[in-house]
């Protein structure tokens, strides 16, 4: 259930995004969803891409420092208390979410939350107990 | 009653101390030779690591007959002070020795210098002959915002002002806003610090509103760190004072090896006590009064522990001639650049491999880096870029701030002085010939 997330340093500075992007654009890597976590001097991107093992290689052989990361996909409807639900389902687990962001899914009417647990496993358990939809890595990419 | 002039002297600068200023030529050689062959001896019998050196070279000290002689001796290096640390080159037993100062060394030790009482009373004085060159006096008030503590420069300048008949306001470094209210409320006419540190005084004053130009101070007297001719107008357009730069170094005594007089025109070498020349800092070979290259210096009555042929990394040259002040003693250009790797930021000595050392220290490996310096504000500031290695990069951003906090304390706990950490991409610092240029110096005058 957890899905892979290649992450990226970045300095803050202009131009800084463009060179991994061009790289990945190049190789026909398609990113799916992508986050952007920044300080005054420094960024995070978090990316969710088509082919890891393939832009993991293409940033390392050109000298980024890339990690993968693990973190889970949940997928919930499209309107107003989606995200409210979810994090309801959390209320009182004592779990805490690291980071999260969110994009809508393509095949319409459904969005996509990507969060980082301190414990992915608990979390996996609370929200299938909570019966929330978590994404499998493969459908996420489809 | 009036009180008569102590010296037959014109020179408005001049205290009881300031008579060997003017010695003649002929008599400074004299005392320079007896005193020369004195500390020459007593190192021999004294300092097991300087009979040693002696003993490779097949001398003795009678081989040192002229003044000439001296360039038979070995040299003294930084080195030789780490190697034999802490009490290695003492040349007095610890019970006559009434005095401990320690700067900063290349790797986790400090360099430890001692001294006798009489050592104290001669680096007084030379610190007086140095203010009072610079025109101060008995009446005067006199801020010290050097550090005090194991660092020369506080503790230096203030025997050498209360010597001087001066009054002391021991501020010591830091805490601008009451360094200036204390030079306004106290009425100070004169101040030692670092040229940057005045620097940020003058700028901070403007922003609290003080207008240095119209405070009684009249008199900087800055040294500890290479500074520039701009520089020294800069402050003098902008505070009203007349900027002296002072020269010294701990292994040789401290600030007072020499100074400017009013005449600005280098800095004056108490050669009585201090021996100076120049040498080619290639191949160590001596080189005539004028010629730029390394100057080296040889204590010539210090007790506790004397300096043969101290090599100073300092660049500069000797200047002959009787200065318009009066004065006998040759001078020294400022000194504009060091001859090793050694940075001095704000007083404060820092070398590149310390800052390997506190990043070996963080994550157990060492990092590609590279130390940039800039003046910021009149303030000189050094930021250590450090690129990050897959080993260090982590996903969350709390971790990566964690991991500059604690390059930040690593830093300024080996540094002593506060420095900026950045964190930047990996293989972005340039290289050549596949080493990394350790050091950009942004600093302009």
């Amino acid at each position: 259930m957890k899905i892979q997330q290649l992450s990226l340093f970045v300095e803050n500075k202009p131009g800084h995004l463009t060179a991994p992007a061009l790289l990945l654009a190049r190789e026909g890597v398609d990113i799916r969803a992508l986050y952007l976590a920044d300080t005054e001097q420094f960024g995070i991107v978090r990316l969710i891409v088509s082919d890891l093992p393939k832009a993991m290689e293409l940033l390392q052989a050109h000298g980024f420092v890339a990690k993968i990361t693990e973190v889970l996909a949940v997928e919930v409807p499209d309107h107003p208390g989606g995200l409210a639900d979810v994090l309801g389902a959390l209320d009182g687990s004592g779990l805490n979410i690291e980071y999260m962001y969110a994009f809508p899914y393509l095949c319409g009417g459904r969005a996509i939350l990507i969060f980082r647990f301190n414990d992915p496993d608990a979390a996996i358990a609370r929200l299938q107990a909570k019966s929330i939809n978590l994404v499998a890595g493969d459908e996420l990419l489809k | 009653m009036k009180t008569k002039p102590i010296l037959e002297c014109s020179a408005r600068d001049c205290h009881p101390a300031s008579v060997p200023d003017y010695l003649p030529l002929d008599e400074l050689r004299e005392l320079q030779l007896q005193r020369l062959q004195a500390v020459v001896e007593r190192s021999w019998e004294q300092v097991e690591h300087f009979r040693a050196r002696m003993d490779e070279r097949g001398l003795v000290p009678d081989d040192i007959r002229a003044l000439e002689d001296i360039a038979k001796l070995p040299f003294t290096v930084k080195s030789d002070l780490r190697d034999t640390y802490p009490f290695g080159l003492f040349a007095s037993p610890m019970k006559d020795v009434v005095r401990l100062h320690a700067s900063s060394g290349t790797t986790g030790k400090p360099i430890v210098v001692a001294y006798t009482q009489e050592d104290i009373d001669v680096w007084t004085s030379v610190v007086v002959r140095c203010l009072a060159g610079c025109g101060l006096h008995r009446g005067d008030i006199i801020q010290v915002a050097y550090g005090y503590g194991l660092f020369t420069g506080g503790l230096g300048a203030h025997y050498g002002a209360e010597g001087l008949g001066a009054t002391v306001v021991p501020t010591s470094g830091g805490k601008a806003d009451r360094q200036i209210m204390l030079m306004k409320d106290f009425g100070v006419t004169a101040i030692c610090c670092t040229p940057t540190y005045f620097l940020h005084l003058i700028d901070r004053a403007a922003e609290l509103g003080v207008d240095m130009k119209e405070l009684p101070v009249r008199a900087g007297v800055f040294g500890a760190e290479p500074w520039t001719d701009s520089m020294r107008k800069h402050i003098e357009t902008h505070s009203g004072i007349e900027a002296f730069d002072i020269y010294g170094l701990s292994e040789i005594i401290g600030p007072g090896v020499g100074c400017e007089c009013r005449r600005h025109q280098g800095l004056h070498i108490f050669e009585d006590h201090f021996y100076p020349e120049i040498i080619n800092p290639e191949t160590g070979e001596s080189l005539p009064d004028g010629s730029e290259g390394e100057l080296v210096l040889t204590t010539l009555s210090k007790q506790a522990m004397p300096m043969i042929r101290y090599r100073t990394r300092d660049i500069t040259s000797l200047l002959t001639g009787r200065c318009d002040c009066g004065r006998t003693m040759r001078r020294i250009g400022r000194i504009g650049r060091r001859s090793d790797d050694m940075l001095i930021l704000r007083g404060v000595n820092v070398f590149p491999s310390q800052v390997e050392t506190a990043l070996l220290q963080i994550e157990g490996t060492l990092p590609n880096y590279q130390i940039v310096l800039t003046r910021e504000q009149g303030l000189d500031q050094m930021e250590v870029q450090v690129e990050v290695t897959p080993h260090m990069f982590n996903d969350k951003i709390g971790a990566l701030q964690g991991l500059q906090g604690r390059i930040q304390s690593a830093l300024d706990h080996v540094l002593g002085i506060r420095v900026k950490v950045a964190l930047v991409e990996a293989n972005t610092i340039a290289r050549s010939e596949g080493k990394a240029k350790r050091v950009i110096d942004r600093r302009t005058s």
